[in-house]
């Protein structure tokens, strides 16, 4: 039986795009070095002209950090720091539905997961991280005084909770920032600029600066920096910290996964299927840490598997403003080739592809959910950080076998363990060289939650009280 | 005629054994006065490379120790400094002192780094500090032992194993005699002596090295090794000239070469 789902767009009227998005710099929209085009991964369609911060640029965002840093904000006692936190967060609050439809048009993301997942938990970070601004020497941190002025790179997969985490923490402490969001997800972090603005931010506490790689690297080689702070891939990761060596600047790098999500014999199968789907197909598996290769108990695998294409077979792939999608856009033309890359490696090397029936939008950059079978470790698919919905399967007989497998990989960044025997997902949970493990559940998200890598996968943590530290001296 | 003394012959210590380097290299050391003391190893790349795979062995085994353990053994090491105090330097006093010190740490920090975090739904959430896995140790000039006490104690007392490029050979082997009678698994603590100069390119950029400590390493020495070390995305201490070994250490130092792991399960009937 097939279920038939009538559109239910959401309306984009809601959101007033501009032509064009300039800097913003001390508390001020204002020109770049050149321009550049944001479009709408569903579409390919223009949604809005960007500014292209040059060298010049990022020093006056940096002089402007500095200056708000010395004289307004590292002096401002923390109670009235929270005050402008909280302001912020409730205006997030306010404005929930404008960022969730932009950020689903510019980044192709579902409005459901939008609206539901990335507008609440941002929200409830601003909140959160706002209450510890008058609270830091109750947080067993020291003398916790702000580092200065924090250079922030944040990656396109979830644009404004990624701004999110690296604002939030870094004001409550007392340090101001320079952020650049990713060249193809601007938009969200120049709205998030106005809310700056309502919410009487003192000018040059929050400056972003919009631009690719070139902007990136003249942001975190700046002298006028006391912190980086990175997400993205592990090879941009390695390039900063080589960059940052021999410097007083600190760092931070949320990079790469590779997550293995296991599945016992023992586990509830249909509550496991949904963890499944839910680890690699949330965000298009757009997510760092996203389980994108499955291990699953070799007497169970038939069954998990059979259970799992039935459930694929029911994803709804399509315009990321209709309610009813579960998986929208990829998001953008060269993000969707590095995923026909890997999966076109993934049939060379010798695993079995298959993906549900499923129609694509003519226009639009779009991936149709997929899994391998006979994937071997050796298997660039089962390597590699593909960044898509892309699903790698390897099966396991023992649990030691699965820890093995589960950590053979340079990155560590997090681990799904499906069981009901509660003595093995703790022996599990210990054994997982993972920061972040999910048992039972997958791909939850918290700001109280300290989240981040071993190995590859970066230092420091982002969430809760361990999210101060990156911040603090 | 007076009695010939019989002297020590100082050699590396690898994995719980003291061999020569690999090298047949030695270099000659001098007491303050400048007489002779004894010829001492002189490490190579090739012993870098087996000090790793003997921290890499007693990794798994060590992290697993539970902390009252770690904290026993620690201080057992504390015992055995006590009872060779007559064979170091001024410093020994605070060095045995700081055995002690982090001896009661290892059941305590995660305590202290630790959560239960209150997240906003139907889950416990448990956030752990876990051992990063091999720290290479530079140790610091300067402070021959309880400087050296004070960079490898705190990286052992969270599980971790290390390899320590020593500055002071004397001291770093004797206080290696002190570790190999003190129940500490053999390949926990590694030294090398030597030349840091030659040794710390292939210690900061050992693929199986997951931290490495860079206290006594020069600001030049410091910005090559912190490059290398991140090709593989090392976690990184970098020097502080500042830092005063006679004063209470910093919680960084236990806390700089862990792993915040957070478990999430739901709650429910």
């Amino acid at each position: 039986m097939t279920f038939e789902y009538a559109p239910a767009p959401e309306s984009r009227n809601v959101v007033a795009l501009k032509n064009s998005y300039g800097l913003f710099i001390n508390g001020e929209f204002t020109d770049g070095s050149g321009v550049f085009k944001t479009v709408n991964p569903a579409d390919e369609e223009v949604l809005a002209e960007v500014a292209e911060a040059g060298a010049a640029d990022v020093d006056r965002a940096v002089s402007a950090a500095r200056t708000a840093f010395e004289q307004v904000w590292g002096p401002m006692p923390g109670r009235e720091r929270g005050k402008y936190l909280f302001r912020i967060a409730r205006i997030l609050q306010e404005r929930a539905r404008e960022f969730a439809v932009l950020e689903s048009l510019d980044n192709g993301k579902p409005i459901r997961e939008t609206r539901d997942i990335d507008l609440p938990l941002v929200a409830a970070h601003f909140f959160y991280y706002a209450g510890w601004a008058d609270k830091l020497s109750y947080a067993g941190l020291g003398a916790a005084r702000p580092l200065g002025v924090a250079g922030q790179v944040i990656p396109w997969n979830f644009p404004l909770l990624m701004l999110a985490w690296k604002i939030a923490p870094a004001l409550a402490t007392g340090n101001t920032v320079v952020l650049k969001p990713a060249e193809t997800t601007p938009l969200s972090a120049l709205l998030f600029a106005e809310v700056c603005q309502q919410a009487e931010l003192p000018p040059g506490v929050v400056n972003i600066v919009t631009g690719a790689g070139e902007t990136g690297r003249a942001l975190v080689a700046h002298p006028g920096i006391d912190k980086v702070a990175f997400t993205g891939s592990t090879d941009v990761g390695r390039e900063i910290a080589k960059a940052v060596a021999g410097s007083s600047k600190r760092l931070t790098l949320e990079l790469g996964g590779k997550a293995a999500n296991i599945v016992f014999d023992d586990a509830p199968v249909d509550q496991a299927v949904e963890g499944i789907v839910d680890g690699i197909f949330f965000n298009q598996g757009h997510v760092c840490c996203a389980g994108s290769r499955l291990l699953v108990q070799e007497s169970v695998a038939d069954e998990v598997l059979a259970a799992l294409r039935r459930r694929m077979a029911t994803l709804r792939v399509g315009d990321p403003l209709d309610k009813n999608t579960d998986v929208g856009a990829i998001n953008s033309s060269a993000q969707l080739t590095k995923i026909q890359e890997l999966a076109a490696a993934g049939e060379e090397e010798g695993a079995e592809r298959w993906s549900p029936p499923c129609e694509l939008p003519d226009r639009g950059y779009w991936f149709v959910p997929t899994l391998f079978t006979g994937v071997s470790q050796a298997h660039r698919i089962a390597r590699e950080e593909i960044f898509g919905p892309v699903l790698s399967v390897l099966t396991f007989r023992t649990p030691a076998e699965a820890v093995e497998k589960a950590n053979n990989t340079p990155y560590g960044l997090s681990a799904g363990i499906w069981t009901e025997k509660g003595s093995r997902i703790l022996w599990m949970a210990e054994k997982l060289r993972a920061g972040v493990v999910w048992a039972n559940t997958f791909n939850q998200f918290d700001p109280a939650s300290p989240f981040g890598g071993y190995k590859e996968s970066g230092y420091g943590r982002e969430g809760g009280r361990h999210g101060l530290e990156a911040y603090v001296r | 005629m007076s009695r010939l003394t019989v002297r020590k012959t100082y050699k590396l210590y690898i994995g719980g054994a003291f061999p020569r380097s690999e090298s047949g290299r030695t270099f000659p050391v001098t007491d303050s006065e400048g007489a002779f003391v004894a010829n001492v190893a002189r490490a190579s790349r090739k012993d870098v490379r087996d000090a790793v795979v003997a921290a890499s062995k007693a990794s798994a085994g060590w992290a697993a120790r539970t902390g009252y353990n770690r904290g026993q053994i620690l201080y057992r090491a504390a015992e055995m400094l006590e009872a060779r105090r007559s064979e170091f330097g001024a410093d020994v006093d605070a060095a045995i002192d700081r055995w002690v010190f982090y001896a009661g740490w290892a059941d305590k920090y995660a305590q202290v780094v630790g959560a239960t975090n209150p997240v906003s739904g139907p889950y416990l959430n448990l956030s752990t500090p876990e051992p990063t896995g091999v720290v290479g140790v530079f140790a610091p000039t300067g402070s021959p032992l309880l400087g050296l006490v004070s960079v490898v104690a705190p990286v052992i007392t969270t599980g971790n194993t290390c390899v320590v490029v020593a500055t002071d050979p004397v001291a770093a082997i004797t206080l290696a005699e002190v570790l190999a009678t003190s129940d500490l698994p053999g390949g926990v603590v590694n030294v090398l002596t030597g030349d840091a100069a030659e040794l710390g390119s292939w210690l900061a950029a050992h693929e199986e090295v997951r931290g490495i400590d860079l206290t006594g390493a020069s600001p030049e020495q410091a910005a090559e090794w912190e490059g290398l070390a991140a090709g593989t995305l090392k976690r990184v201490r970098r020097p502080d000239p500042a830092e005063d070994w006679a004063a209470d250490p910093a919680l960084s130092r236990l806390t700089t070469f862990t792993e915040t792991k957070t478990v999430w399960h739901p709650v429910g009937i």
